[in-house]
């Protein structure tokens, strides 16, 4: 694997972040970088999925925030007061940590976000299928397409979130805990699932099983208290990280 | 040391059997309420009846029908639903998907709702006859009727309009609640996908959250059908020759009926078997419109359980 360090897709430099009074990122710098995985790693609490929720700028959903500092993609900065944050959405897509589908179809999950985009219905069976073999899941669901995606496993309906999150292909797919509610054997299908998908997409994961980091991460982020204590690669986090807090942490010593 | 004999526990018991006791006597008013009409009622059950006019003599139950006031009390229930369902669901989308919960117009609206609530519903008649009569209707006769009277007067649309701000607070929190009660998983997942907030609520939202606004509906419905003092002053007729075929015309209403028989009748003993009557009917077509909810909510309930289209 190569992970020398290349043009980042994505820039964060001097992020600070507020939820209320109450500080929850203390001056993130960090680059990410082109179809890589990145895990973020650290205790609860730590800031990574409020980190996570700024790159698509889910935060602005909740009022209490504030936030300062750039995030840049392709060198824009996504926090200008110019950028159509729902573009923005659809460049950065979501996986929640809770498989979320729609209690619609298979299909009309699929479909939803090109449905919004208006795409053309000859044009939408295409890539709904597309998606689900993306997604490894089309083999599962082909003749049942119709049916409630409330009728899927929870491991599928993880997966189906996937496919839904790339059928309007975003350069950029952030995933919050995507297994944490999942089995080893799901898991296990969601990991091998990201090791494919980084090929078309950047892949940023938080994740709080650090086996999963070390599996399906090529750059690894330790967050501790609000402040990303080490970045660098994956490799070298696990293997011989510089800062003790670091290894504390991914020998079990706490968190 | 010997364990203690069990002791029996007076209070425990003493206090079961007054629950029980209480529960027993609300059944007991339920069946005895019901009971009497139904027994009472049974009798004069024809079709005839049912679907006969008053016009053989309103006060004689060998002659009298009710089907005019079927008329008119299912012609109103539907307008007042056409009415309230719009405007409830769209102030529940405002306070459950815009308002923010702590600003002071929030609670002012809040307050509102509930003091809506708490009106006597013989208010509602009096705003009705100086609001939607003689102001609403009259201003429309005086601008499009040449000042000729055509809604400046009790009618069904008023009546409706009338009754539709009487349970305008029951729809509005049985809609609240069933959109809230949509996951904001389900929210965050359309948001994600680059759906702004009105197409998430369109399409995520209220889909989800619409069996709770047909319940909001079904009680409204339940509501409607009974009241009396409402349409008192805004629509109801105490006697009409003709079905209403406009919605500027009076209509005879199932409870309005129940007051005029009971207050106006010469003879009471010969008018109480139509009383009875009348009663039932209203209970029974109640029990339809609101039966007729419930299967639409189930139907709905079981599509989106299915999810097919």
């Amino acid at each position: 694997m190569d992970n020398t360090i290349g043009k980042p897709i994505v820039e964060i430099s001097g992020l600070n972040f507020w939820y209320g009074p109450k500080q929850a990122l203390f001056g993130i710098n960090l680059a990410i970088q082109p179809n890589r995985t990145t895990a973020f790693i650290g205790p609860s609490g730590c800031g990574k999925s409020t980190l996570l929720r700024c790159l698509n700028r889910m935060n602005d959903l909740n009022d209490e925030q504030r936030i300062e500092g750039t995030i840049t993609m392709h060198g824009m900065n996504i926090r200008h007061p110019d950028v159509d944050v729902i573009e923005l959405r659809k460049r950065v897509g979501m996986v929640f940590q809770k498989s979320n589908p729609f209690p619609k179809s298979i299909f009309d999950n699929v479909a939803y976000g090109l449905r919004i985009q208006g795409s053309k219905k000859n044009h939408l069976e295409d890539r709904v299928e597309s998606s689900l073999r993306r997604a490894a899941l089309w083999e599962e669901v082909k003749d049942r397409l119709q049916e409630s995606a409330l009728s899927l496993s929870g491991g599928q309906q993880q997966r189906l979130c996937i496919a839904r999150t790339i059928a309007v292909e975003p350069d950029v797919v952030l995933m919050d805990e995507p297994c944490s509610a999942l089995d080893p054997t799901a898991t296990a299908k969601i990991e091998e699932l990201i090791q494919d998908l980084k090929r078309y997409y950047t892949i940023i994961i938080v994740t709080h099983n650090m086996q999963q980091a070390t599996r399906c991460s090529d750059f690894t982020g330790f967050f501790y208290l609000g402040r990303l204590v080490e970045f660098d690669s994956t490799n070298r986090i696990f293997t011989n990280p510089a800062n003790k807090q670091t290894e504390d942490y991914i020998t079990g010593r706490f968190g | 040391m010997p364990l203690r004999r069990k002791q029996t526990d007076w209070q425990s018991l003493g206090f079961t059997a007054a629950t029980g006791l209480m529960t027993a006597s609300i059944v007991a008013m339920v069946v005895i309420i019901l009971g009497n009409i139904a027994w009472n009622g049974a009798a004069q059950m024809s079709l005839r009846f049912i679907f006969g006019g008053t016009k053989e003599g309103m006060f004689d139950a060998a002659q009298a029908g009710v089907f005019p006031m079927i008329f008119g009390t299912v012609a109103l229930v539907m307008l007042m639903t056409i009415c309230v369902l719009p405007v409830g669901v769209i102030t529940a989308i405002y306070l459950s998907e815009y308002a923010r919960s702590t600003s002071a117009v929030t609670r002012v609206i809040r307050g509102a709702i509930n003091n809506l609530a708490g009106v006597p519903s013989i208010v509602f008649g009096l705003f009705g006859l100086g609001f939607f009569v003689q102001f609403v209707g009259g201003s429309i006769d005086k601008v499009f009727c040449g000042g000729q009277l055509h809604y400046g007067k009790p009618a069904l649309v008023w009546a409706a309009a009338t009754m539709a701000v009487l349970t305008l607070p029951v729809v509005i929190v049985a809609a609240e609640e069933a959109l809230r009660a949509v996951p904001k998983g389900l929210r965050e997942a359309s948001m994600a996908l680059g759906a702004t907030k009105l197409e998430t609520i369109l399409k995520i939202v209220l889909p989800q959250a619409l069996p709770g606004v047909i319940t909001g509906a079904i009680l409204a419905v339940g509501r409607g059908a009974g009241e009396v003092a409402p349409i008192m002053f805004t629509g109801a007729a105490y006697y009409l020759a003709h079905l209403p075929s406009h919605l500027s015309d009076q209509f005879m209403n199932l409870g309005y009926h129940v007051f005029v028989l009971s207050t106006q009748s010469p003879d009471i003993e010969r008018t109480k078997p139509i009383l009875f009557g009348t009663v039932l009917v209203l209970l029974l077509l109640t029990f339809l419109l609101n039966s007729a909810g419930v299967i639409v909510r189930g139907r709905i309930r079981a599509r989106a359980r299915q999810a097919h289209g």
